[in-house]
């Protein structure tokens, strides 16, 4: 990937394209290449960065997790009215912050053709990291099927890109459920396999535009330190990463520092970056692997102290599938799960509606502000904080696993304050319909913004009525997740909340202006997963 | 979306025939256009049932549409036009299931229940059992229909998913004419029960 720098940078949006699979695609690039370059500042600077958009539709361009006057956040119709064709838009912003983030679209379906970048921004005062080398590792998906045409499919047959459904001839080979489970799933009409709506079956799967056989190598000497900047720039993936035989020491999590964190294997929510530190000391190639979620592909690009050389590839690892606990059925489902205190507050009410052995997986009383219809088919009766559990698929795995948890900011949280008040914003859907919405309300239905006061302490929580993990960015800020670290909790701009789980997150609304609020799967956002959120000035307020 | 659930050859007995079923949807998640239509018929002879509904379907639960509309049948002669009541949808243990009530120009009111069931064989193989029951509330000699359960057909077909759009299929299919209905086709010299082996395909875009 080409780099660009300085206080003025020019970036050419246009048609590009990409070898992948052995085959050519049409993809939307960025000073004609996908990934677009890395875009490498220095805290303190000011940039201008000039787009100038050669496309015949309008484009835009957003900084993610950059820290922005909200006219430069880049989001057509919430921040600016967009790049019209042809014309040039010029983003003008100090650098206030340093780490690794990324850029992309946001008009239509762009990000999904291939219209994304790296960011990586080196600190004003000396890094607490400590390397030799670094690495921008971008991971994406690919498809050449039309992301339009994708979300038609998904509509009309939700499991379309699904190929690893439970089957008769598995449940014969003594595979996956038993007969009573799959009973009891197919009375509910859930279906554990639905993982990922857009698989394998159609992706390619790449780290820095190279497919497993392009093979992206990174370079190193055995025994330097390699800070790895992670970014998921995928449109519908969430990967699993790990690199057998070499253990990751976590060092920022969303671009923020964090104490480092020494893991085997993490899983990466879209739009979230990891930077990891790797101390590679063989004089051998290290295979890095990326796994999709539902283990529908994986991708592999290698550390090697050589170029030309390779190490083994891992099978991909059996298909995970969904729990009771993914339903939000907390404590009841998985005895000796640890339950706070405030989900049993929820308890009351599901309790009265356990049927056929379950609980009753839609009752409008645990979540009295979601608008019920068909777009809502479960509601979770008893969300768990899950930021302590291992995500979908690593539950079993015989190494260690990142957790929320196990990521403590390594600046304590500046704002201390207690939150003033609480609100809870539900992540809803119906699959079977593919439909998506917060609090059963999509955005094309005239929502309301999400309103804050300016300074503001609040505390957000978000529960996962659905059985998909949601990535969940908030434009312009950074929130705390509150992981149980006080004065420690990780700063993220997008957090991947688990099937059925509650994520709190505590945000000091400093950011005048207004804001994207949104599911990172880009289909669910295009659905209308999305919200404005608005942080106003007390007597500006409604 | 345009999906034939059936297109197929029918070899039985007699005469071969043909059969289709069909719809297409314009419109949003809650709010619809859907067009149905089906028919059969033997070669060699005039077609036997041609029908077309127009409807309106809304989203009324998770899982289930309503509809209202027209339906005409060009077929059998003399063609009637009905006004169509029904739902649709995915009951629990993914049964799918239609159920139409239809109330005519000449005032006769007719219903109709369709169920069918996905059994995943493997990820491509699929065996739908299938059945549909047809009821009437008077005698409508004209179209030799006779009052109360008309007719009924069982099916099981085993579909092969080339793509998810497009899957040929082999499967049998026994449809009997029950009660009055069953008279009035053996009085027209018609046999009023039929066993069929069928080829088809379903496909959707």
């Amino acid at each position: 990937m080409a780099e660009v720098s300085g206080e003025q940078i020019a970036l050419s949006i246009g048609h590009a394209s990409l070898r992948v699979g052995g085959r050519d695609g049409h993809a939307i690039g960025i000073n004609g290449a996908t990934p677009g370059p890395v875009i490498r500042l220095k805290e303190g600077q000011k940039v201008r960065l000039a787009v100038n958009n050669t496309l015949k539709e309008e484009t835009s361009i957003h900084w993610h997790g950059l820290l922005v006057p909200f006219q430069m956040d880049g989001v057509p119709g919430v921040s600016f009215p967009g790049i019209k064709a042809g014309q040039t838009f010029v983003y003008e912003f100090p650098v206030r912050q340093s780490g690794t983030y990324w850029y992309h679209s946001h008009s239509g379906m762009q990000e999904a053709m291939g219209m994304y970048g790296a960011i990586v921004i080196d600190p004003a005062a000396p890094d607490p990291i400590a390397y030799d080398r670094e690495h921008v590792i971008m991971l994406a998906d690919w498809s050449f099927m039309h992301p339009h045409t994708q979300l038609r499919k998904l509509k009309a047959q939700p499991g379309y890109f699904n190929l690893q459904k439970q089957t008769l001839s598995g449940l014969l080979a003594g595979k996956d459920q038993s007969a009573s489970e799959r009973r009891m799933w197919a009375g509910m009409r859930m279906d554990p396999t639905d993982i990922s709506d857009v698989t394998g079956a159609t992706y390619h799967f790449m780290v820095n535009g190279h497919d497993s056989a392009a093979n992206w190598t990174g370079l190193f000497a055995p025994g330097e330190r390699v800070r790895l900047r992670i970014i998921n720039a995928a449109a519908m993936t969430n990967f699993n990463v790990r690199i057998p035989g070499l253990a990751m020491t976590v060092v920022a999590a969303d671009g923020q520092n964090v104490q480092p964190v020494e893991t085997d294997e993490f899983q990466i929510g879209i739009a979230e970056t990891y930077d990891v530190i790797v101390v590679p000391r063989a004089d051998e190639a290290y295979g890095f692997i990326a796994e999709a979620i539902d283990r529908s592909g994986q991708v592999r690009a290698t550390l090697a102290p050589r170029l030309g050389m390779v190490a083994p590839i891992p099978a991909i690892r059996e298909r995970p599938l969904l729990s009771m606990q993914d339903m939000g059925m907390g404590d009841m489902a998985a005895p000796g799960a640890d339950a706070s205190a405030t989900d049993h507050a929820a308890m009351g009410h599901a309790m009265p509606g356990m049927d056929h052995g379950s609980m009753k997986m839609r009752d409008p009383a645990v979540a009295p502000q979601v608008k019920m219809g068909p777009g809502v088919a479960t509601l979770s009766p008893m969300p768990m904080d899950r930021t302590g559990e291992r995500p979908t698929g690593l539950e079993k795995v015989d190494h260690r696993v990142l957790t929320y948890r196990d990521l403590k900011a390594l600046p304590p949280n500046a704002d201390k304050r207690t939150p003033s008040r609480e609100i809870d914003i539900h992540l809803t859907a119906n699959m079977e319909r593919y439909m998506w919405s917060f609090d059963g309300v999509k955005f094309s239905e005239n929502t309301e913004p999400i309103a804050f006061r300016h300074m503001e302490r609040v505390r957000v929580n978000l529960i996962n009525d659905t059985m998909m993990p949601h990535p969940i960015h908030l434009h312009g800020h950074f929130f705390e997740l509150v992981t149980g670290n006080p004065g420690h909790h990780p700063l993220k701009h997008t957090v991947n909340v688990l099937p059925g789980g509650k994520v709190s997150f505590d945000l000091t609304a400093d950011e005048l202006g207004d804001w994207a609020f949104h599911c990172h799967m880009l289909l669910h956002m295009m659905s209308g997963m999305f919200r404005v959120v608005t942080v106003r000035h007390e007597e500006d307020a409604a | 979306m345009v999906l034939f659930d059936l297109a197929e050859f029918q070899a039985r007995k007699g005469r071969d025939g043909y059969r289709w079923a069909g719809e297409a949807w314009f419109g949003g998640d809650v709010d619809r256009l859907l067009i149905k239509t089906e028919g059969e018929g033997a070669f060699g002879e005039p077609i036997e049932d041609l029908e077309i509904q127009a409807l309106y379907s809304r989203a009324i639960s998770p899982f289930w549409n309503a509809h209202v509309g027209l339906r005409h049948d060009i077929v059998p002669n003399p063609s009637r036009t009905y006004a169509v009541l029904g739902v649709e949808g995915i009951a629990p243990y993914w049964f799918h299931l239609t159920g139409q009530m239809f109330l005519s120009d000449k005032g006769d009111i007719r219903a109709r229940l369709e169920g069918s069931y996905d059994e995943r064989i493997t990820q491509r193989l699929i065996f739908q059992p299938r059945a549909e029951l047809n009821f009437s509330a008077q005698d409508m000699p004209v179209i030799g229909v006779g009052s109360g359960l008309t007719d009924f057909e069982l099916g099981a077909r085993l579909r092969y998913e080339i793509r998810r759009e497009l899957a040929p299929y082999v499967g049998v299919e026994w449809s009997r004419k029950a009660g009055d209905t069953a008279r009035l086709s053996r009085l027209a010299g018609e046999d009023p029960d039929a066993v069929s082996f069928v080829a088809g395909v379903r496909v959707w875009f």
